[in-house]
């Protein structure tokens, strides 16, 4: 029976149609699964659903039990028996599990919290999951994967009839994903019904009765789980034609300048669990080498342990010009010659409320400038031809960086390592959040700096991104290099076939 | 046309900004201008030559605070011992005035400096090795060692715990906050065991004199032309060097303007202090610590760090900044300064006593904030920071002459703070 249907729903962001006409649906007591790539439109749809967008910022029709809902907030969801179990956890770690379970909702007596009653109602939900978890504990003392299943506990808590599963076993064990697929097995067959969202397609198949895939903010197909196959699903997923958007160049390669091997990093927040797992890489002068993952693969990861910006336990041997260094911060990488345009760059990239200039001269100060001395003059002629150079498009480089366009910020950071004089460029999701022109602009760049000779190593989510750009491409799967292709071999299908674990590839 | 407008009126705002206090402290000192004139004195008693040497003076010691208290905020970080640091280091120069001026006034620099890097590394890496320094020079000292001994073995064991902790790893970095309010009690404690808890009476001529002094009309004269040339220099340079790199030349009347309105203002400055014997030494101190100060914030790469790292920590360290470095030596100077006021304060009272500097960590951070400095970091300059420790001043001293009660003082100091932010939070929210 039919229990919720989201129909023609569509969704504009500034700049961009995050979602076009997506339709979709939902029966009770179904595990059916969301799949797409990042950026395809899966968190946009669950958002609406879950009243982060309320109603007139979205087109289309929700229909639950037949009739039309219309979600102001997240609490009228909520109260419609959507719960929403997301990436980054809603638990408050210092408190118990029964007081997080009923956080603001405690039962009460005189005003003053009945414990009692409190601790039987969370044991007797637990109980009901077959959980062996004490209701006092604090949150903070339990494994990732026992917390998801708090939160699972606090979302039936609220009666949730559709519970919505985003990347769940993202940070679980193999023994915990077991857990969790007992449970929602379970709660299957207790009618529940589940939108389970994830990557790693062998877990969509293993658990989903459904599978819908979007791409580019469209669906594109919904079948049973038992009429498809992986490889099908990866075509629907990728199934775009790459744009005419990538410039054709011919990179010519030199020798090779830096190479990377046996990067090994250790995940800070959890000992012993590898983010990255025994990877190498080598990139040569003028040449482009794209990492292709999904989220959670290790990619950022790889790039910060070698950039010695990563907080826990890495190891790694370095080579840059066949030379053997260490690098243990990044100062040392940027004397190196590597540089670093970080993913996130409101974060990690810019300072936003300085100067566009102050901010295109902060990695490269000391040599734009002056050792202990700043040198204005000598700093505003140096990124005034950068930013001519790369046209970033503003009153004057004294122009505060927040109030730039994503593009222009963008380019600023870009901007800020070129003029560190690097001989290698990692490049991190340098296109994620900005619009097609300035997406062409920063494309242009990176081939125009390959072609003088600069070796580049690029990250996207973006699978054509990474197959218009890149001379060779590495595919990493759960912190392991899973495929690795030249440019005429790497097809959309075999590099998300890599990338989803589904199938693996010597070069 | 809008687009490339918006960040041009957005920057000017900002600036407009700095000027808003400089605007506060005309009103308030043209108030008590007004609010002090008298038979005796039909023009108001508040600007003139006497009294105004001495409202600089009130403003020396909290000023010099303000300008190393700056370079700790701007990075995101706090100090909350300076005052205890002022009563410290001011006993200890107090009581080794008998080694004669050079030595008396270094060891309370050194205190200060001392205690600023112990705290600063507690909070950067949490290195212990400056902590045990300090507790083995003080166990000596307080047990007869004499400071021939006590102080390398407090080198020594100081290098000793650090390689120790680096062997073992154990590294635990604490907030400043913490580490300085844990200061701000434990100097003070030792301040009560040096000095018995006896007001120490400062008897070295020359230490007086620093606190109550003037130099010599003439030289005042000569340091005014020595400034003027030296303002001229710079702008020469200036619009040389943008002609060199093919920037904007600037107008022959932004030039005239910028070399005219600072002289007229030294040498105005110059000519009042002069009527009231000269300019007082704390006000040179103040004026060279502040100049000092402007100039490592704007014009060197420590600078430009220390504002990176308090507008975004992630990003200057990726930017391949030393986040520990810069913040420590923030710290140092902060304790260097606080011991540069010790003197003044020391100076200037006649006396250590075991209770001096109290609550001066409050008006240092006030003066700050008054100025437009933003806890948050990574914004503020040290012309604010003086401009809010003279705020500060001109309402003590003219509330004073105003004869207004203790009580209401206090009241009226703690409404401008909260104020001065309003507005400020006020004119950010439209910009």
């Amino acid at each position: 029976m039919t229990l919720l249907e989201m129909k023609e729903i569509t969704k504009a962001f500034p700049g961009v149609k995050a979602l076009d006409g997506v339709t979709f649906d939902l029966n009770q007591g179904e595990i059916h699964a969301l799949v797409g790539e990042n950026g395809a439109g899966k968190s946009t749809l669950i958002k609406i659903l879950a009243g982060v967008y309320p109603h007139p910022e979205y087109g289309g029709e929700i229909v639950l039990d037949g009739t039309e809902r219309r979600f102001a907030n997240v609490r009228d969801s909520e109260q419609a028996g959507i719960a929403v179990i997301y990436q980054e956890m809603s638990l408050v770690k210092d408190l118990g599990v029964a007081e997080n379970i009923f956080l603001g909702r405690a039962p009460r007596r005189l005003g003053v919290i009945n414990w009692e009653e409190l601790f039987s109602r969370a044991q007797k939900l637990l109980d009901d999951l077959h959980l062996q978890i004490d209701p006092r504990t604090p949150v903070r003392n339990l494994g990732i994967g026992q917390q998801q299943l708090v939160e699972i506990a606090k979302a039936l808590s609220q009666n949730a009839r559709i519970l919505v599963l985003d990347e769940p076993t993202a940070a679980l064990t193999d023994a915990e994903v077991e857990t969790l697929f007992g449970i929602l097995n379970g709660l299957r067959a207790r009618g529940v019904a589940m939108i389970y969202i994830s990557h790693k397609l062998d877990e969509v198949f293993h658990i989903s009765d459904r599978i819908t895939v979007l791409r580019d903010g469209k669906t594109i197909e919904t079948n049973a789980t038992s009429d498809i196959n992986e490889s099908r699903v990866i075509a629907q997923m990728v199934g775009r034609e790459v744009d005419h958007i990538f410039p054709e160049t011919k990179h010519v390669r030199g020798e090779t300048i830096f190479e990377a091997r046996n990067v090994t990093v250790e995940d800070p927040s959890v000992p012993g669990k590898l983010l990255v797992d025994d990877v190498g890489f080598a990139v040569s002068k003028g040449e482009v080498l794209g990492i292709a993952g999904l989220m959670g693969s290790g990619r950022t990861e790889l790039l910060m342990a070698i950039f010695g910006a990563h907080a826990g336990r890495k190891s790694a041997e370095i080579r840059v010009e066949g030379k053997q260094v260490q690098i243990d911060s990044p100062a040392d990488a940027i004397k190196r010659g590597v540089a670093f345009v970080t993913e996130d760059r409101k974060r990690y990239g810019l300072i936003l409320d300085q100067t566009i200039l102050r901010n295109m001269t902060l990695a490269g100060l000391r040599k734009l400038s002056g050792r202990f001395l700043t040198d204005e003059n000598a700093e505003a002629a140096a990124g005034q031809r950068a930013a001519n150079e790369l046209r970033i498009k503003a009153p004057s480089v004294f122009t505060i960086a927040g109030t730039l366009s994503g593009g222009n910020q963008q380019k600023v950071v870009l901007a800020k390592w070129l003029l560190t004089n690097p001989r290698v460029l990692f490049l991190d999701e340098p296109t994620r959040g900005i619009d097609v022109g300035a997406k062409q602009e920063i494309y242009a760049q990176i081939n125009r700096l390959a072609e003088d000779g600069l070796a580049i190593v690029l990250i996207s989510s973006e699978l054509p991104e990474v197959l218009g750009l890149s001379d060779r491409v590495i595919v990493l799967h759960e912190g392991r290099v899973t495929g690795e292709f030249t440019r005429s071999e790497a097809t959309p299908e075999a590099v998300m076939s890599c990338a989803t674990g589904h199938a693996r590839r010597a070069a | 046309m809008s687009e490339a407008t918006v960040p041009r009126i957005k920057l000017r705002t900002s600036a407009l900004r700095a000027y808003t206090m400089l605007g506060a402290l005309i009103v308030i000192w043209l108030f008590f201008q007004w609010a002090t004139i008298d038979a005796n004195h039909p023009y108001g008693l508040f600007l003139g030559a006497t009294n105004f040497s001495k409202l600089l003076q009130q403003t020396a010691v909290t000023g010099v605070l303000a300008v190393g208290m700056l370079m700790v905020i701007v990075t995101g970080n706090i100090d909350l011992s300076v005052g205890a640091i002022v009563g410290l280091a001011g006993g200890i120069a107090a009581m080794t005035q008998n080694w004669g001026l050079a030595p008396c006034l270094a060891s309370a620099i050194l205190v200060g400096l001392a205690i600023g890097l112990t705290q600063g590394s507690l909070i950067t890496s949490g290195s212990l090795g400056p902590v045990v320094g300090i507790a083995v020079a003080v166990i000596a000292g307080f047990n007869g060692y004499s400071l021939r001994y006590a102080i390398p073995a407090a080198i020594l064991s100081a290098l000793l715990a650090m390689r120790l902790q680096r062997r073992l790893g154990m590294y635990a970095s604490i907030p400043s906050f913490i580490v300085t309010l844990g200061g701000l009690q434990a100097w003070r404690g030792f301040i009560l065991r040096l000095t018995k808890g006896a007001t120490i009476p400062v008897e070295l001529p020359f230490f007086r004199s620093l606190g109550r002094d003037f130099i010599d009309p003439r030289i005042g004269f000569g340091m005014a032309l020595i400034a003027i040339v030296l303002i001229i220099l710079t702008n020469l340079r200036r619009s040389r060097a943008r002609q060199r790199y093919g920037l904007q030349a600037t107008s022959v009347a932004s030039t005239v303007l910028r070399i005219l309105v600072p002289s007229l203002a030294i040498v105005g400055f110059i000519f009042l202090m002069n009527k009231a014997g000269g300019i007082p030494i704390p006000v040179i101190v103040l004026l060279v610590v502040a100049l000092g100060g402007a100039f490592l914030t704007t014009n060197t790469t420590f600078g430009r760090f220390l504002y990176a790292i308090g507008g975004n920590p992630d990003a200057a360290r990726l930017s391949g900044i030393n986040l520990q470095r810069y913040i420590l030596l923030a710290f140092c100077l902060m304790g260097a300064l606080a011991g540069v006021a010790s003197i003044l304060h020391t100076a200037r009272v006649g006396s250590a006593s075991p209770d001096a500097g109290t609550l001066m960590e409050l008006d240092a951070i006030a003066s700050c904030v008054i100025g437009g400095t933003s806890l948050m970091g990574g914004r503020g300059t040290v012309f604010g920071a003086v401009l809010g420790a003279l705020i500060l001043a001109s309402l003590d001293n003219g509330m004073s002459l105003l004869n207004v009660e203790n009580w209401a003082q206090y009241v009226v100091k703690g409404g401008v703070l909260v104020a001065a932010v309003g507005v400020d939070m006020f004119g950010r929210r439209k910009g």
